[in-house]
């Protein structure tokens, strides 16, 4: 029998009679068709009863409940619709059973079960429908943010007395420092993977001496800040967007306004202004680390002394692509703060919500920044920082 | 042997066990703590079968943790806890532990109902989960008549939790808690938050389904007028331990402070005279 130890003072006997299936027999009494419900009718012991029960065809006349062991409402339920189905009468019932059906046929049904459902092409149609709008609306929603970001730093400028300085520099730690050992190392390790990738392609020219070119260039201009950006979504945006998110849930932002706290004084400047701040000390940071990669590589498997690596990069690397760096960090900044924070702020309803919108800011400062990156590229080879 | 024998069984052998003790919950010499901090010291409280317990006792005096820890989400330090006469500390047997599982309900005090599922989802997920071989049909219907059970307006089933006020939610886990028809329902505060209206409703609804259904409840609660409204008997939880037991009249006779100060305070005296009067007009 069963795998698990029986209960004290339990006995076989008494257990059987407990467990008896719910079953069913057709009795035919003169013109009369009834049916005999036997067994245990609890929700454990139903088996397939219920299907078998659907299936009975009508007439029949009565439903005998006098030769049943047990009975829950799931039971009386069964009954129930069965009765009404058949348009039989209930007989044989004892108190209890007596009592639950009552209470179930009381009860009844709930008018409808499920939220409506469309056929899938309207469906389909429907969500493109939606995900248009709501881009839309989405893209508008943070153009406004953007303005309510400039029409809250222009207060805070007057009134310089409202700016919060602890939760600003709190912020600067969490986005700031807490990030520099993981962008350290990342960086440092893209370093050398674009030293070693680049030097492979280089040394078929007998030119591996621009790996020097290429690690510098490219990480000041562009991998060193675009990288770091990319970390900084990951890390802090999601975490503005998940933060200002359940505290939406909680009321507490709510709470803020009653008392006469300005949200966005109190909680989305500092993140926005901490992610302006990071951003570019961040960068510069990721790029040297990144050259010290590639530098490392240069030296380990390339033959280029550390001293000979930084002669060149101050020949190659001209002036204008840390100031390209350094430009291009504190917008990218901005769209992470403003994404996150925007998003965190648009949670309603559910924790569900919460996860949406924290992907949603991740995605959105990812994608804006790259376009951002992009425009910025076109702009810079135009007024001739090559 | 099928797993929904091996489920069947189970239920059989802890029908056997708990017709054989007369206490649906009995607790032994309990000791829970968090760290330093006991919070209770060798607490007694046996739950009769069929009955009605208030538990009652100040802030932080560990009613809540207490629950937890009958229903398992809180290891005991030491003591025994018995439910329907099976012992649920160290006991290792997983089949006898989800059939009493199977037997209980519980319903939080914010209703922790599973915000991404509609109400009539929320209902049938423990019925989906113990018992996989329900047709479709007949689970939403059983979901659909506990859904109504519980006084629910008949639009609430399809509705999202975000979507329901307050009391809605609870009754809504309230459903959820009687989904597998228990015998034994925990209540967490369930008329906290509520307006009167809504409080005496809830009470109200919790006899009525208390009477019906044969069930044993362990009710948590502030809520003075719904000790008097529809607990049999009310513990006291105080000092770490029950400092007593007993129909409020009988705690009204001894002279612990806390007891006195309880019920005989002033929102303790109105809720007496009042339900003194309501009985009195039946």
């Amino acid at each position: 029998m069963g795998h698990f130890g029986l209960p004290r003072n339990a006995n076989w006997t008494s257990f059987t009679s407990t467990m008896n299936r719910a079953d069913f027999t057709e009795e035919q009494e003169g013109e009369a068709r009834s049916i005999v419900l036997t067994g245990s009718l609890s929700l454990s012991c139903l088996g397939d009863m219920p299907a078998r029960l659907d299936s009975v065809e009508g007439p029949v006349a009565a439903i005998d409940l006098s030769r049943i062991d047990h009975i829950d409402t799931v039971g009386a339920w069964i009954v129930h619709r069965a009765a009404e189905r058949l348009d039989a009468s209930v007989k044989g019932a004892d108190d209890d059973a007596g009592r639950l059906i009552d209470a179930v046929a009381r009860a009844g049904l709930p008018e409808k079960m499920r939220p409506v459902y469309e056929t899938p092409l309207l469906r389909i149609l429907n969500q493109i429908g939606t995900a248009v709008v709501m881009t839309g609306q989405t893209m508008l929603g943070l153009l406004g943010f953007l303005g309510a970001t400039i029409i809250a730093s222009w207060s805070l400028i007057r009134h310089p007395g409202r700016f919060r300085i602890n939760a600003v520099v709190q912020r600067f730690e969490v986005v700031g420092v807490s990030a520099l050992g993981i962008i350290g190392l990342m960086s440092f390790l893209i370093g050398i993977v674009i030293a070693q990738q680049g030097s492979v392609q280089l040394e078929q020219f007998g030119m591996e001496v621009l790996t020097v070119n290429l690690v510098g260039r490219l990480t000041f201009r562009e991998l060193g800040v675009l990288m770091t950006a990319i970390m900084v979504a990951g890390r802090s945006g999601s975490a503005f967007a998940a933060q200002i998110g359940t505290m939406k849930l909680n009321e507490e932002i709510d709470a803020m306004r009653t008392i006469g706290v300005q949200p966005m004084e109190a909680l989305v400047m500092p993140r926005i202004i901490a992610a302006i701040v990071m951003m570019p000390l961040l960068s510069f940071y990721a790029s040297i680390l990144a050259i010290i990669g590639g530098g490392f590589l240069c030296a380990v498997s390339l033959d280029i002394p550390p001293v000979t690596f930084v002669q060149r990069l101050r020949e190659v690397v001209p002036i204008t692509d840390i100031w390209i760096g350094l430009i291009k960090a504190p917008v990218f900044g901005l769209i992470i703060g403003i994404a996150g924070c925007f998003q965190g702020l648009q949670v309603r309803g559910n924790a569900e919500e919460v996860g949406q919108r924290t992907t949603a800011a991740v995605v959105q400062a990812i994608f804006l920044v790259i376009v951002i990156d992009a425009i910025f590229a076109v702009f810079f080879t135009w007024i001739g920082w090559r | 042997m099928s797993e929904e024998d091996a489920r069947a069984e189970a239920d059989g052998c802890l029908d056997v066990a708990a017709n054989g003790s007369e206490y649906a919950i009995s607790i032994r010499g309990l000791r829970t703590s968090f760290g330093e901090q006991v919070v209770h010291e060798g607490l007694d409280l046996d739950v009769r079968k069929g009955e009605i317990l208030g538990v009652v006792g100040g802030s932080g005096t560990g009613k809540s943790v207490l629950m937890r820890a009958i229903i398992g989400l809180q290891a005991p330090d030491a003591g025994e806890i018995e439910v329907f006469g099976q012992p649920m500390v160290g006991e290792e047997d997983d089949e006898a532990q989800l059939a009493i599982r199977r037997r209980w309900g519980v319903l939080f005090q914010g209703g922790a109902l599973f915000s991404t599922l509609t109400v009539s989802e929320n209902v049938q997920v423990p019925l989906r989960e113990y018992y996989p071989n329900i047709l479709p049909q007949l689970r939403e219907e059983i979901a659909g008549y506990k859904i109504r059970m519980t006084g629910l307006p008949g639009d609430a089933a399809p509705k999202f939790p975000s979507e329901l006020s307050g009391g809605m939610r609870k009754r809504a886990g309230l459903a959820r808690a009687l989904a597998l028809d228990p015998d034994l329902l925990f209540l967490d505060e369930p008329t906290a938050g509520l307006d009167p209206i809504g409080a005496a409703a809830f009470d109200e609804q919790t006899r009525a389904l208390q009477q019906v259904l044969g069930l044993t409840i362990f009710l948590i609660t502030h809520d003075l007028d719904t000790l008097h409204a529809i607990c049999d008997r009310v513990a006291v939880l105080a000092d770490g331990r029950v400092i007593a037991v007993g129909t409020i009249d009988e705690l009204l006779a001894t002279d612990h402070e806390w007891i006195q100060e309880y019920f005989n305070g002033p929102r303790g005296r109105l809720a007496h005279a009042g339900s003194v009067s309501i009985r009195g007009e039946c």
